[in-house]
């Protein structure tokens, strides 16, 4: 019997599991260029998240209220530990800040006005508060950041509420980054730079350095204002427990803490990836640290990073949040990542765009580039029509309005006339992870890795 | 009702504050006298008209801070960040400033008689800054626009990461930081430090100043660069 009757074809050709071909890519791009990936967007990898949590609903032990008939309340109010004026929401959904620079006017614009017919907020981003923004948003969260771009006393005054950025979940310890395409003459105006360089905002705040000066910061700010305005303090999530507790003591009235799935228009994805904890271990420690200070409904806590649907912002809740806060979610409601744009009374196709960045419909992630084919993330004339405020505002509004609505279905089903009734009683885990982290018992047992024994 | 004194040893900083905002541009009040400071933060944030705001006795932190149109003259030293994100009017402090002097400044004059600290003028945007002294490390960090000029001395990385402010040195500058360069003196130089000094109501040679600005190599991020800048 020679030895070719039964050639040795193989069947599997295998793959390396640390040297996969999304490794090789990366290594074959970084000796080509000898560049870091810049990108947009949050996180891509698998994390433990809200989808790995479940209610338990009424049955004999608890009693459900009707499915959307009763009253089921998700009035919210931020900001009543000092100032005199305190925010008050129809919803616990907000909008995220997000920069003028980053999006385009008519966004910023479309985020206002969906925001105000819903009855939430919108947040100013790096490089100031526009016009169209103060105009469209009732209730306008103005962000102080370290880099102080266009930052004035007067936009201070017209504000609602300011935010203190130290940092968020894309990339906590890295300030913004604007690639010069995007530094048009009125974005470069707006931060007082050189149009058309490559703009990386300062990481530090340039007048005060650790918790201490921070709280002197507030002050001034409470005195600038009169002691009117709620001051928010946002963080990246890392050394959460440590860091809602400092924000606590530097005199928030809110804090906010950002996961490791929250977006970016630019970030180095060494960053994105692995810089920072997912949002669900981040808001546990964070409900922590306010339930060890007894500050737990004194200062309120506002969730964000990968918050995408009612069932998630019901969780955030249920797990001790205030509010969540919501930037990716909200561009993909504007149509980001859509292979179609609407304009002049028809749809039109973007697929080639998409090709044109080396991406496809669902897989974009270059709003850093400028060049959003949906129009969203640009500063671009052309590019930036194809979204218009009107269009983008009814679809926004329509996703609010549809997480607001699942948010009361399943508080219902919970039996809670108030979303803010949910508790971490009512839910469970579907894996370790989840369970560990959230620290609720995985589902069918009482064992919460790390405090109950198996 | 044209001048008013608060005493800080029997009136508290909200009051001041409330009257400077409220009561001072409602009466057309046209001076402000503040006794007693001992150091309280936040004297005088927020001006937002012609006021002329007198501080006898040393300021905490962000004196003067966000000044719109005001004046603000501190017979004392001030703390951290004094007129930090001033828009507009004039602060001088006739004693020392402690660091992030200016900070973000937008517009104004501020004049510091005595030195600095870390990072004066670190974030300036605009406006301009005199100090009589010398001014420590870091400072003029990632400065966009406006001008300083430094009677003195001149820390460690002086003017790290500069964009367009421009900054006039008589003294020593222990080291220059990342992209900013020694660049020769013309003849609007001179009349700018001059100008400046002026203003300040301080008397030195404007022929005994460097200027430094941005080399601008960092405007555009290189990866040849290999991070040695």
């Amino acid at each position: 019997m020679s030895s070719n009757e039964h050639p040795a074809k193989p069947v599997v050709k295998e793959e390396s599991f640390g040297y996969d071909r999304k490794t090789i890519d990366y290594i074959r791009n970084a000796a080509a260029h000898g560049l870091y990936e810049i990108r947009g967007m949050g996180a891509k990898r698998a994390l433990p998240n809200f989808d790995d949590l479940v209610f338990l609903g009424a049955s004999l032990s608890r009693y459900p209220l009707e499915g959307y008939r009763e009253k089921c309340s998700t009035k919210t109010v931020l900001g009543t530990r000092f100032a005199t004026k305190p925010i008050e929401l129809e919803i616990p959904i907000t909008i995220a800040g997000m920069s003028f620079g980053s999006l385009s006017a008519n966004v910023k614009e479309a985020l206002g006005r969906a925001a105000s017919e819903v009855g939430t907020s919108t947040t100013t981003g790096d490089g100031g508060m526009t016009q169209e923004e103060r105009q469209s948003s009732k209730t306008l969260v103005y962000q102080c950041l370290p880099s102080r771009y266009g930052f004035n006393p007067d936009d201070v005054r017209r504000a609602d509420a300011i935010e203190m950025v130290i940092g968020q979940g894309a990339k906590p310890g890295g300030g913004g980054m604007l690639l010069g395409q995007k530094v048009s003459p009125r974005v470069a105006a707006m931060r007082t730079l050189p149009a058309g360089i490559d703009q990386r905002s300062a990481c530090r705040h340039p007048d005060w350095t650790g918790p201490d000066d921070l709280a002197i910061k507030i002050h001034e700010m409470r005195e600038l204002t009169d002691w009117e305005k709620p001051i928010y303090v946002k963080v990246g999530a890392t050394r959460t427990f440590n860091d809602v507790k400092l924000a606590v003591h530097s005199g928030a009235d809110v804090v906010v803490v950002d996961g490791m799935q929250g977006g970016t228009a630019a970030t180095q994805t060494c960053f994105i990836e692995h810089v920072g904890i997912p949002t669900l271990a981040a808001l546990r420690q964070a409900v922590d640290a306010l339930e060890d200070l007894n500050m737990k409904g004194k200062v309120q806590l506002i969730v964000s990073g990968g918050i995408r649907s009612g069932p998630d912002v019901a969780k955030a809740l249920a797990m001790g949040a205030d509010a969540v806060s919501i930037g990716q979610g909200v561009l993909i409601a504007l149509g980001c990542n859509h292979d179609s744009y609407w304009q002049d009374g028809a749809h039109h196709d973007a697929t080639t765009d998409y090709a044109a960045l080396g991406t496809a419909p669902g897989y974009c992630h270059h709003c850093h580039t400028g060049k959003c084919p949906v129009g969203i993330t640009t500063q671009d004339a052309v590019l930036e029509q194809r979204l218009t405020p009107e269009v983008g505002a009814r679809h926004l509004k329509n996703y609010l309005k549809t997480l607001n609505m699942e948010l009361t279905t399943i508080a219902r089903a919970c039996g809670k006339q108030n979303v803010h009734h949910l508790e971490p009683e009512d839910l469970v885990a579907l894996t370790i992870e989840a369970a560990a982290m959230a620290r609720v018992p995985l589902a069918g047992t009482a064992w919460i890795p790390g405090v109950t024994g198996c | 009702m044209e001048r008013m004194s608060f005493d800080l040893a029997q009136v508290t900083l909200r009051e001041l504050n409330s009257f400077l905002h409220k009561e001072a541009p409602a009466k057309g009040v046209h001076q402000v006298v503040v006794a007693n400071p001992d150091g309280a933060h936040n004297i005088a944030v927020g001006l937002d008209c012609p006021v002329d705001v007198e501080v006898h006795g040393h300021a905490g932190y962000y004196a003067g801070g966000m000044n719109k149109t005001g004046t603000v003259t501190i017979f004392g030293s001030a703390g951290t960040g004094v007129a930090e994100n001033m828009m507009s009017g004039r602060v001088h402090v006739k004693g020392f400033a402690s660091n992030g002097a200016g900070a973000s400044m937008h517009g104004g004059l501020l004049v510091i008689d005595g030195d600095a600290g870390l990072r004066c003028g670190i974030s300036l945007k605009g406006g301009d800054i005199v100090v009589g002294g010398s001014v420590g490390s870091f400072s003029a960090f990632m400065a966009q626009a406006g001008r300083m000029v430094v009677c003195g001395n001149a820390g460690d990385a002086l003017g790290d990461s500069l964009y367009e402010a421009v900054l006039y040195v008589r003294g020593s500058i222990k080291s220059l930081g990342a992209d900013a360069q020694i660049e020769p003196m013309t003849e609007a130089d001179y009349a700018t430090v001059k100008e400046l000094l002026d203003a300040a109501g301080m008397q030195h040679d404007p022929h005994d100043f460097k200027r430094v600005a941005s080399a601008r190599s960092l405007y555009h991020w290189n990866a040849d660069a290999d991070q040695e800048y």
